[in-house]
Parts: structure tokens; C-alpha cells; sequence
């Protein structure tokens, strides 16, 4: 292989896993949209929390990974219990810009709880899994994104069984579908409502995890949970498949641009190319690649 | 209400802002028959199925299910309790296929907590067995045999009301209502979907509540019809009765003079 494909490679290899990594979190935000209509705009402060919760565990001595994992799995399963049943149901049946708003609300409140409950310095969340890269040909990753990756796609393989295969899944679909439907068939809505921000909580603290280990975990994890919207806009906000081409498509862009543009311009094209390439497809194809036209007769 | 009723509502009223969909509207449904609510656009049917549905709450009046008030029930409770439903404009979930559709309506006869079907995995298991019989005797029924595993979506027409049908059948309900089962249909898809609702009431003793537009089924196949214009009740009795009811001709042909049929 030339150096130049051998370059493009490593950019591809680093864009995919990048990429996937996008995509779990950006799986929470379709999760929650797809079965409640409702717009998460704290999707970053979920990861953050989780990513806040799993350094604090790791920081007492002698604490087991797997124990740190599980609890924060627990405290963000309830997190997003608890927050549809208090925040949320409430909101039943108002504008969607009333959710819009108490989901931006909340952000902002989790980004300045988390500095006063777990302190604002970052903490660096680590995994057993080493620091020697993973050589690939041309290409070596750093293992966390290969964790990363790995996590991403057994979720989504989980969750494309989930929803294809189990009872509950189904049910799930049918509420995404059409709620009065699903209400007429003795399917209890809210419930449903709860299970899906619970399953943002489960892909959030896994998140939270991977990103928090990658990056280190502070308030500006968070930030994370921007690059959300393009990978939605992209992939479609209402389709589980999308998230998973569009987290692709919006890490695959990021590292050619990081490759390939920024020697040029000195740097920075990385972080808005995404963002360009949001603002195209909403003037194309705004309901995203995969995502539902919606066409109503009323 | 009289005791062979299964299904009344009282007085049942229903506006949104300044307009009267429904006016003290009273209805007794007969147990073990087809009654068949007409009128002209706007009349107030489908609102009316939408409070006994549990949709809408009424402003005032009560629906009764068995004895039961069930006025201010959720509409999935109600769905329980034995009441099932089809819709004006299809309403199949469409993304999935006519076999999740049918075990969808199932939904009510299935002991699914979030919990217990992940702890009684195996009883689950076997729970599924006879509900996909159940279903199984569903598609039988309504010959659908070849359309298991398709996707609703790419069904024909009056397919997808047979589908939806099936869909409410499977719920084992009491009371079935029936929001313009055959609108949009041709002759022949009529006919076929008027026997279905036949056998349904007759083979399967499920009581049924039906809106329909097209007069020639109406007239063949109900025991008993409502006449709804404006928001009330103009008139209720038998097929016969009803096509020669003054107010009845009126209400659809605007005259009150001529005798003629409707």
C-alpha cells in the first residue's frame, strides 16, 4: 500500500471508531425521540453525568471496574426513571417546545450540579485495557477507541434484537408509531415513555465510560452531546439504523477533514465540518437519511 | 340501561372550544348484536367511539361497559376491559410486519411487566406459544395466511383493513368497534369485509358497534341503527324502521316532504 492510502486508511480506521463512539450516544437522542417525540437537548449532560458518576467510583481504592460499571448503570437507569416521571409526564400533551425547553433546562442544570456534587477538576476514568496502541497495517488506534467501537456495535446489535425480537421491543415500535393506536391496543404509553428514557440512561452511562476514559471527565463532556445533532440530522432524529450511518458518516468526515484540511489551514476544520455538513443535509434531505417523512392525513 | 345492554352511554356530551361535536347522545348497545351509528359528515360519530374509547373524556354523561363506569378510564384500561377498535384512516403500525401487528392486539391478554418478562423468561416463552396460536386461528380466519411475515406497508387496501380487523379481533374483545370498516372499498372488498363482521358477531359472539357510510350494508347486516346529525341523536331502531324515518330522510336528503328510501 503507498503511503498515501495507507494514510487514508488510518484516517478511515480512526473515523470509524470515532464514529461509533458518536453513534452510542447519539442512539440515546434517537431512542427518546423516537418513542416520546421528545427533543433531548441534555443527551451531552447524560454522558457527562455518567462519565462524573463512573470517575467518582473509580476514585475510592480497591474499587472493582465491573462494580463501578454496574452502579453506574443503576444510577442512570433511575436517572431516566426518575427524570420522565418527574420532568417529563407532566408535559404530556404540551408543545413539543415546552419539552424542548425543560430538557435545556435541565442541561444546564446538570452542568452546574456536577462541579458542586463531584467536584470541578477533571478526573481521568481508567480502564484496564492499556495504552499500547493497536496496530492495524498502516493504522494503530488507541485501545479505548477499539473498546469503544466494540461497545458501540453490541449495543446496537442489542437493541436491533430488542426491537425486532422481544415482546417489549415491538411494543416500543408500536408506540413510536402511533400512540393513540398503540394506547387502543392496551399498550400503557407512559410506561413505554420511561423505558425509553431509561435505555438513554443504560447507552449514556456507556458513553460516559468510553468518552470519559478517552477524554477525561469534567463539565466539558458535555460537549460530547453537540456533535449529537449533526450525527441525528444526518442518520434521521426518529431512525436507530441512522444513528449508526450518520455517527459513521460524521466521524469518517471529521478525521479526513483533520487529515486533509487542517495541515492547510492550521487546524479547526475538524471541529465545524460536521456542523457544514449538518446545515447540507438540512437543505436537502431534512428529515435525514433514514428518517421517517412524515405524511398525515388529518 | 336495560339488562341486556353490554354497552350504554348516558347523556354523553362532548365540545372542543365553541363547537358541539356530540349533545347529549344516549346509546344502548345490545349484547351479542351489530349496531350501526349513520349520519352525514360531521356528525359526531367518530367522536362519539372516541369517548367510549376513552380518547376524549365527555363534558358530561357516562359510558358504561358491563355495568361498569368506565367514563374516566385510560383508554389502554379500556382497552382491557373488553372494548377493541379499528380506526377511520388505517392505523396498522407500519413499519412492522401483519404477524407484529396481530400479536400487538394480543397485547392486553399478555402479562408483560417490564420486570416479569425478564425474570419468568421461560413462562413468557410459553405464554407466547398460545398466544401465537390464538393468532394463528386469527389468520385463519380472516385468510391471511400468506401475509405473515410482510410488512403492512406494502399490503393493499382492503387487505389492511382485514389486517387491522384481525388486528382487534385478537385483543378477544367484548365489544368491537368498528370505525368505517369498508370505507374506501370496492364492491367486491365490501361484501368480503361485511361477512368477516357477520361471522365475527355471529361465529365468534362479539358485540358489535360499527360506522358505516354505504347504506346497502348498513341496512343488510345491522340489528339495530343510530341516526347522529349534529352532535345528536335524531332517531334510533331497526335497518327498516330508520329508511323510513321522517327526521332520517331529512337529516340526508335536507327535505322533510318526500317519503322516499334513503
Amino acid at each position: 500500500m503507498s503511503e498515501d492510502l495507507g494514510f487514508l486508511f488510518a484516517l478511515l480506521l480512526n473515523g470509524v471508531s470515532i464514529g461509533l463512539m458518536y453513534s452510542l450516544i447519539a442512539l440515546g437522542f434517537v431512542l427518546v425521540y423516537k418513542a416520546t417525540d421528545a427533543i433531548n437537548f441534555a443527551q451531552g449532560e447524560f454522558v457527562m453525568l455518567a462519565g462524573l458518576i463512573v470517575a467518582m467510583m473509580l476514585s475510592f481504592e480497591g474499587m472493582p471496574l465491573a462494580v463501578a460499571v454496574i452502579v453506574t448503570l443503576a444510577v442512570m437507569i433511575g436517572f431516566g426513571f426518575g427524570l420522565e416521571r418527574v420532568v417529563l409526564r407532566p408535559l404530556l400533551g404540551r408543545p413539543v417546545v415546552a419539552v424542548i425547553m425543560a430538557t435545556i433546562g435541565l442541561a444546564a442544570v446538570l452542568r452546574g450540579l456536577g462541579p458542586v456534587i463531584f467536584g470541578s477538576e477533571t478526573r481521568a476514568v481508567s480502564l484496564p485495557i492499556g495504552d499500547e496502541p493497536i496496530v492495524l497495517g498502516p493504522a494503530s488506534l488507541p485501545p479505548i477507541q477499539v473498546a469503544g467501537a466494540v461497545v458501540a456495535i453490541a449495543f446496537f446489535l442489542a437493541f436491533s434484537w430488542f426491537f425486532k425480537k422481544s415482546r417489549m421491543g415491538v411494543a416500543m415500535r408500536a408506540v413510536a408509531d402511533n400512540q393513540q393506536v398503540a394506547q387502543a391496543m392496551g399498550i400503557n404509553v407512559e410506561r413505554y415513555f420511561a423505558l425509553a428514557w431509561a435505555m438513554a440512561g443504560v447507552v449514556s452511562a456507556l458513553g460516559g465510560i468510553v468518552w470519559g476514559s478517552m477524554l477525561g471527565v469534567d463539565v466539558h463532556l458535555a460537549l460530547v452531546g453537540l456533535k449529537v445533532f449533526p450525527v441525528v440530522i444526518l442518520g434521521g432524529l426518529d431512525s436507530i439504523g441512522g444513528a449508526l450511518v450518520g455517527g459513521l458518516i460524521i466521524g469518517i468526515v471529521e478525521s479526513l477533514a483533520a487529515g486533509y484540511l487542517d495541515p492547510y489551514v492550521g487546524g479547526g476544520t475538524k471541529d465545524f465540518a460536521p456542523y457544514v455538513l449538518m446545515i447540507l443535509v438540512l437543505m436537502i434531505r431534512p428529515y435525514g437519511i433514514f428518517g421517517k417523512r412524515k405524511i398525515e392525513r388529518v | 340501561m336495560d339488562e341486556v345492554s353490554i354497552l350504554g352511554v348516558a347523556t354523553l356530551s362532548k365540545k372542543f372550544g365553541g363547537v358541539t361535536a356530540v349533545q347529549d347522545v344516549s346509546v344502548d348497545v345490545p349484547r351479542g348484536g351489530i349496531l350501526s351509528i349513520i349520519g352525514p359528515n360531521g356528525a359526531g360519530k367518530t367522536s362519539l367511539l372516541n369517548m367510549i374509547s376513552g380518547f376524549y373524556k365527555p363534558d358530561t354523561g357516562r359510558v358504561v361497559l358491563e355495568g361498569r363506569d368506565i367514563t374516566q378510564k385510560k383508554p389502554s384500561d379500556i382497552a382491557a376491559l373488553g372494548i377493541g377498535r379499528t380506526f377511520q384512516n388505517i392505523a396498522l403500525f407500519s413499519g412492522l410486519t401483519v404477524l407484529d401487528n396481530l400479536m400487538l392486539g394480543r397485547h392486553v391478554r399478555m402479562k408483560s411487566g417490564v420486570l416479569s418478562s425478564v425474570i419468568y423468561w421461560g413462562m413468557a416463552q410459553k405464554e407466547d406459544i398460545a398466544h401465537r396460536e390464538a393468532i394463528e386461528e386469527i389468520i385463519e380466519f380472516l385468510k391471511l395466511q400468506d401475509l405473515r411475515k410482510q410488512p403492512t406497508s406494502a399490503l393493499a387496501y382492503g387487505l389492511r383493513k382485514r389486517v387491522e380487523l384481525g388486528r382487534a379481533l385478537a385483543s378477544e374483545p367484548k365489544v368491537l368497534l368498528l370505525d368505517e370498516p369498508m370505507g374506501g372499498m370496492n364492491q367486491d372488498e365490501k361484501e368480503d369485509m361485511a361477512r368477516y363482521v357477520l361471522d365475527v358477531n355471529q361465529e365468534r359472539g362479539v358485540t358489535v358497534v360499527l360506522i358505516e357510510h354505504d347504506m346497502g350494508v348498513v341496512m343488510d347486516i345491522s340489528d339495530r341503527v343510530v341516526v347522529l346529525d349534529r352532535g345528536r341523536c335524531i332517531a334510533t331502531g331497526t335497518p327498516d324502521e330508520m329508511q323510513r324515518h321522517p327526521k332520517v330522510i331529512e337529516a340526508y336528503l335536507g327535505t322533510s316532504k318526500s317519503g322516499g328510501r334513503v
